[in-house]
């Protein structure tokens, strides 16, 4: 029988650093609680807002896999290893820490706020050489059905890092249902909702809830309401 | 109070600067870099840890050869400094904030 828990938005920890607001699924920074570590692997969601015009100075990064989904705006990335880059609504970047590298992030725009989602996964082999890419998305790809986003194959769809993990983004219409059958044994699924309602084994998550569910080959989401969904599929042991 | 010995391990001098800052700017933490497994082991000669992290670049000889010399939690530490490290050492601790 599925394991499955829920993490309602309003339990998420919350930074206000005044050109920052971030909202922590999992212990992070200042936050800190021993009941929300992590999820297998995943061990980073962070739902952040970054004021026009402000951004993250230099600072280093190591054996980790680094995921930035923007969901408003632009981010304008620069690292240690030159890349210097833009990433927009639609895009998702990676970087794979490995031996460490060291990077800066900032609003692209002067003005508005640009919303992204932070997602770090522990690395299934340490000390690697850094890595960074980054891919323009297809949304169409994913209205009404889910769009692979992310995976452990260089040659499979979307970006790929190290560890046996899977993402997919769907933007489903009220009244559909779709049905995730995961790709590996002992590996669970992290549901983070973007905006809209949907229902996952009996529980209905609303904008920014999350839920985990494990011990399962597969799950069915209903769709309340017209809804956009993030599936992280981690190792639940590494 | 005594203050809460950390020995950090990592090849990176860079990130190994950062991570020492961050914890010496942390109230009643004390922090110690090694950039070896014997430099590490040779630290403990002089200074009573309480837990010791595993950086980046470490071989997996070096990292089996502080955990076991160190009757202490030894954990890896992610992320090179950013926002898990005192996560880490409040787990490793079992400690609150």
């Amino acid at each position: 029988m599925a394991q499955t828990i829920f993490h309602p938005a309003a339990s998420r920890g919350k930074a206000d650093l005044g050109w920052l607001k971030s909202y922590h699924t999992f212990s992070f920074g200042g936050y800190y609680n021993p009941e929300r570590m992590h999820f297998g692997a995943l061990r980073v969601l962070n739902d952040d807002t970054v004021d026009g015009g402000e951004g993250f100075g230099e600072h280093p990064h190591d054996n980790m896999e680094i995921i930035s989904i923007p969901l408003k705006g632009g981010l304008k990335h620069h690292d240690s290893m030159d890349n210097v880059a833009v990433i927009n609504d639609g895009d998702i970047q990676v970087m794979s820490a490995g031996t460490g590298i060291f990077h800066e992030e900032h609003n692209d725009d002067q003005h508005e706020a640009v919303q992204f989602l932070q997602i770090w996964v522990y690395p299934n082999v340490l000390n690697v050489e850094p890595r960074y890419d980054q891919l323009t998305l297809n949304k169409d790809d994913r209205h009404n059905k889910l769009q692979q986003i992310l995976s452990p194959k260089p040659d499979d769809d979307g970006v790929w890092i190290y560890q046996n993990a899977w993402f997919n983004l769907g933007s489903f219409d009220k009244g559909l249902n779709t049905e995730y059958k995961l790709n590996a044994e002992g590996n669970g699924v992290y549901v983070f909702v973007i905006n809209g309602s949907i229902k996952v084994d009996g529980q209905v998550l609303n904008t920014r809830d999350g839920f985990g569910i494990w011990d399962t080959d597969k799950f069915n989401i209903e769709i309340f309401e017209d809804a956009e969904f993030l599936l992280m599929e981690v190792p639940m042991s590494f | 109070m005594q203050n809460i010995e950390i020995l950090i391990i990592g090849k990176h001098p860079d990130i190994m600067k950062t991570i020492l800052r961050l914890l010496n700017n942390k109230t009643g933490w004390n922090g110690t870099a090694a950039f070896a497994a014997d430099e590490a082991i040779e630290k403990g000669n002089t200074i009573l840890f309480d837990v010791v992290l595993l950086g980046a670049g470490l071989t997996d000889i070096e990292s089996k050869q502080i955990q076991a010399h160190y009757k202490i939690p030894v954990v890896q530490h992610y992320g090179g400094g950013s926002g898990l490290l005192y996560a880490e050492i409040y787990q490793a601790l079992n400690i609150q904030p």
